[in-house]
């Protein structure tokens, strides 16, 4: 016999562990490519780096609800809260443990805790801010993610491949703004209606906002940006015209936590 | 030496039974989950980490405690540990079991698993998290094994044994201190963020590793033939102690350095944990038992009347057992988490399923830990006679 059993198992071994390597290899030699990659259009908008500024003077509560509600129709994000079917009606403290949140309204002393004084204008105290990720330049998220399932793209968009998630939550605790969302039961019943412009998830994975990176990509505005009457500006911040750099040269504005060292990417005027 | 494992008295075999089922139990949970999502837990958006990564932590630090006998052993030759190193290294190979097996449990997509190896990302933690603790699984199988082995057969070890079993006396350092990193380093949780973490990690480790071992050994010589020694265990109850008060030392480091400076976000947790926070106060009295506990505990160790009693020494060991366990289990991990980014207050409580699917978790481990220490005291019975 030409091999024993004891050599048949040394050689499968090392070449398991070859094959594992080997696919590792392969991520090491052509870095940044992942299962769920955007292709962008003809006529779709690029950018050096993708900034928001929210002009909380001109948007009304109305319209941020809005905003909220557009940004999570177009991304089928469920609604626990208020399921399309009744019967699917949740414990309300259930369906706060599961919620999902993508952009959504918090007042000052949570959007910007520490910074409230004691006494301060009445109409910024119940004001609602709206609140989604931060794109940070420096991200916690992205450090942490131990599969880079959440990475930065050269635009600075902060990205999720829910594809390639392993559902470690990890960025979930990194991220310093609460921004991040994870599907703790299977979200789609309680899609009201299917957008067939963006995937709905499986149980598992970690969602939050992506800057609208899909219609980026047909050319189109965020969903939030279209639907604010104009109070949410975006643009490119490395570009001296945009819209974007006109209004933080024009107005003083201020970030979420600046001080931590992330670098936020959105800005609000107040 | 896998024989040994498999004739035993009628207790044995219960025991493994009652071990086998519980996890099975568990194990009937955990496809309930898969099936579901982590939704049949208690965790929320806002705490997004609980019972099992607490359990894991926990675990890492029994783990790293083998290294509080194998450090006396081999670096000072202090031969009377020689009898109980078996045991610490069996009982980091169960913990660190446990360990791998509560993040598999906590993962969202536990299919993907491997994607941590296929996308390897030196840049996160739980990366090296991964490679430290499978190596520590490593290390402690083959340096057990070997070692176990040699003294059956009357031969000293070989010499590669012997450097194996220095570089785990480090490596038990670094699970500890990486699995402190998985914390210590993000910016927006002021409860974690603080340079004390892995110091406390390791000192709350070798007070409750040890603390276990105590009465695992104690447990060894009543059921045994086997009898680790009065000495081994004085001197384990010797570390206990100090570990303990070191522990409390540090957590009261970093109290001051948290209530004198006032930092509103540091301060948020410590009052979330203590006093209760927006009227919620569910850990309050767990934690103050925890705070007041582990002191009592490390005092009375001083005392030698009551260190050297082994009814009063199980006692408090198992006292230093509770006390960590609340400490870094519950505490740790919720009090991270509560208040959330935005400073509001959303509770954690495990649900049934959860605990259940948790305790099939230990009960895996200490079917482990029966089955391995079976075998090393068997041999040690051998060698005896």
């Amino acid at each position: 016999m030409g091999i024993d059993r004891r050599e048949f198992i040394r050689i499968a071994g090392l070449s398991t562990l070859l094959g594992l390597g080997g696919t590792g290899a392969f991520e090491l030699l052509a870095p940044g490519r992942v299962e769920a990659e955007i292709i962008p259009a003809l006529g779709s908008l690029k950018a050096k780096r993708w900034v928001m500024v929210i002009n909380q003077k001109e948007l009304d509560d109305n319209t941020a609800q809005q905003c909220a509600a557009a940004c999570h129709r177009v991304h089928n994000v469920p609604d626990f809260l208020n399921p399309p079917d009744a019967k699917l009606k949740l414990n309300p403290a259930v369906a706060h443990r599961y919620q999902v949140k993508w952009l959504w309204t918090e007042h000052f002393h949570n959007a910007f805790p520490g910074d409230a004084p004691a006494h301060m204008a009445e109409k910024v105290e119940h004001m609602n801010f709206l609140v989604l990720c931060n794109h940070c330049q420096n991200p916690p998220c992205v450090r942490v993610c131990p599969t880079k399932a959440t990475f930065q793209r050269d635009d600075g968009i902060v990205m999720m491949d829910m594809h390639r998630c392993i559902g470690c939550r990890f960025c979930m605790a990194g991220c310093p703004y609460g921004s991040r969302s994870f599907n703790w039961r299977d979200p789609r019943p309680y899609v009201k209606e299917n957008y067939p412009g963006y995937p709905t998830r499986e149980i598992g994975v970690v969602e939050k906002c992506t800057f609208c990176a899909e219609r980026l990509a047909q050319g189109l505005q965020p969903a939030c940006v279209e639907t604010s009457r104009g109070a949410i500006v975006f643009g490119d911040l490395e570009d001296e015209k945009s819209e974007v750099r006109e209004y933080l040269r024009k107005y003083f504005t201020i970030r979420r936590k600046a001080h931590l060292g992330t670098n936020p990417q959105v800005y609000y005027i107040v | 030496m896998l024989e040994k494992a498999l004739v035993g008295t009628k207790r044995y075999y219960g025991l493994l039974a009652i071990l086998a089922g519980l996890f099975a139990l568990g194990f009937l949970f955990y496809l309930k989950q898969l099936n579901f999502g982590l939704g049949i837990t208690g965790l929320s958006r806002d705490v997004s980490w609980g019972f099992y990564v607490a359990q894991f932590t926990y675990l890492v630090g029994v783990a790293a405690s083998a290294v509080m006998v194998v450090l006396p052993y081999y670096l000072h030759n202090y031969k009377a540990f020689g009898r109980v190193t078996i045991l610490g290294e069996f009982l980091a190979v169960a913990a660190v079991t446990m360990c791998i097996t509560f993040i598999t449990v906590d993962l969202g997509r536990p299919d993907r698993i491997l994607n941590v190896l296929k996308y390897p990302t030196p840049g996160s933690v739980l990366f090296w998290d991964m490679i430290v603790l499978n190596g520590y699984l490593l290390l402690n199988i083959v340096i057990g094994w070997n070692v176990l082995e040699c003294e059956r057969h009357s031969v000293a070890p070989p010499k590669w044994i012997k450097v194996l079993s220095y570089v785990s006396i480090p490596w038990a350092v670094s699970i500890h201190t990486v699995t402190a990193f998985l914390y210590a380093g993000l910016p927006g949780r002021g409860y974690w963020l603080t340079a004390i973490m892995a110091p406390r990690f390791l000192s709350s480790a070798f007070a409750a590793g040890p603390s276990l071992l105590i009465l695992l050994c104690l447990l060894v010589r009543k059921y045994s033939k086997f009898d680790p020694g009065k000495e081994q265990i004085q001197t384990l109850a010797k570390i206990v102690t100090y570990a303990t008060l070191i522990n409390v030392f540090f957590f009261m480091c970093e109290v001051f350095t948290v209530f004198y400076s006032q930092l509103p976000d540091h301060m948020a947790h410590f009052q979330y944990l203590f006093v209760g926070l927006d009227g919620k106060t569910q850990l309050v009295p767990f934690m103050w038992f925890a705070l007041v506990g582990m002191t009592i505990a490390g005092l009375f160790l001083v005392n030698p009347k009551l260190r050297k009693n082994e009814t009063t020494l199980a006692a408090l060991c198992g006292l230093v057992i509770i006390t960590t366990y609340i400490d870094k289990g519950l505490g740790l991990i919720s009090g991270g988490f509560v208040p959330n980014p935005l400073e509001q207050v959303t509770e954690y409580w495990p649900t049934v399923p959860e605990a259940i699917i948790t305790l099939g978790v230990w009960a895996m481990g200490f079917l482990i830990l029966t089955v391995l220490y079976k075998i090393a005291v068997s041999i040690k019975e051998e060698v005896k006679s």
